[in-house]
């Protein structure tokens, strides 16, 4: 397990395993999401009460998901970053919040155009429109803050702390809509005494997600290579393989 | 269904596309902006060291 976990953090053994990856991530992400594009905007049915305009679920919950899911990982790496003062984490907390904040404007933004059709608006200060709103400022916050810090080993440590403050909007998010009388529906996908979905509706949710989650998992490691090619750039592996190519 | 209604979808035409073609955006924006930043690395990184090479310094 250790010796794993040591070998995991050598740089050039985790540039060479992304590289690896990132094709089965890309094309399982590829193939997931345009298969359940097709089941849930195609095949599923159209809901009693919204109709068509209920598909926009397909996109939605996908992208809200995915928006704490990284924002929770990146939050995981900054603090192995600090606690065992491993470089390679840091690399992969600064990879995930460009990603993070797209998916996360990309959550508001076709929220913000499902909400037009059911509730009459574009926005409403509700508690989890706000608190999502807020999550984009904290990935927005954590980048301007790297951006601002010339050195990177200061820049990590600024960064993580703030990414790791940042972890209690998390669970304001998640539990928004019970905790408020929030204009945002409940849950679709979990609700006491199973699932709220039938199966033809429920099975291109899940597979919208999972591709969402090979997607986040492509982008990140493309991403964790370009960040360990700056922070090695002086190191003798850098050097040979670029030189070699 | 036919395929004019499938492009209608019961109305929602205008929501339900432009958040489907948004979300395809994003996601195509960001592996076209992830990869071109390793590429662009690579070729940084490429002519720093053939230029170290040339003039015999290194830093």
């Amino acid at each position: 397990m250790w010796t794993w976990f040591h070998k995991l953090s050598s740089p050039p053994h985790f540039y060479r395993l992304s590289a690896s990856l990132i094709p089965w991530f890309g094309w399982l992400a590829a193939a997931l999401i345009i298969s359940s594009l097709y089941g849930g905007l195609v095949l599923a049915p159209a809901d009693y009460q919204q109709g068509d305009g209920f598909r926009i679920i397909y996109v939605h919950v996908p992208s809200a998901m995915l928006s704490l899911f990284i924002y929770m990982f990146m939050a995981t790496a900054a603090a192995i970053g600090m606690i065992w003062r491993m470089k390679l984490a840091h690399a992969v907390a600064v990879a995930c919040a460009p990603i993070g904040a797209s998916i996360t404007f990309l959550a508001l933004a076709t929220g913000s155009i499902w909400g037009k059709p059911m509730w009459g608006t574009w926005w409403a200060w509700d508690a989890r429109l706000t608190s999502e709103l807020i999550l984009l400022f904290l990935y927005l916050g954590y980048m301007g803050l790297r951006s601002a810090i010339d050195d990177t080993n200061r820049a990590d440590r600024a960064s993580a702390i703030l990414a790791l403050v940042g972890v209690v909007n998390v669970p304001i998010v998640h539990y928004s809509v019970t905790w408020w009388n929030s204009l945002h529906q409940g849950s679709t996908l979990m609700k006491k005494g199973g699932p709220a979905l039938p199966p033809d509706m429920a099975l291109p949710l899940f597979g919208m997600i999972i591709g969402f989650m090979c997607f986040f998992g492509a982008v990140a490691l493309t991403r964790v290579k370009r960040e360990v090619l700056v922070r090695e750039q002086n190191s003798k592996w850098v050097k040979d393989m670029v030189t070699s190519k | 269904m036919t395929f004019m209604e499938f492009l209608n979808m019961g109305g929602y035409a205008a929501y339900v596309w432009s958040s489907v073609g948004l979300t395809v955006a994003v996601l195509i924006i960001n592996v076209i902006t992830a990869r071109r930043a390793v590429s662009q690395e690579l070729a940084r990184l490429r002519g720093r060291y053939t230029n170290e090479a040339n003039t015999g310094a290194s830093q």
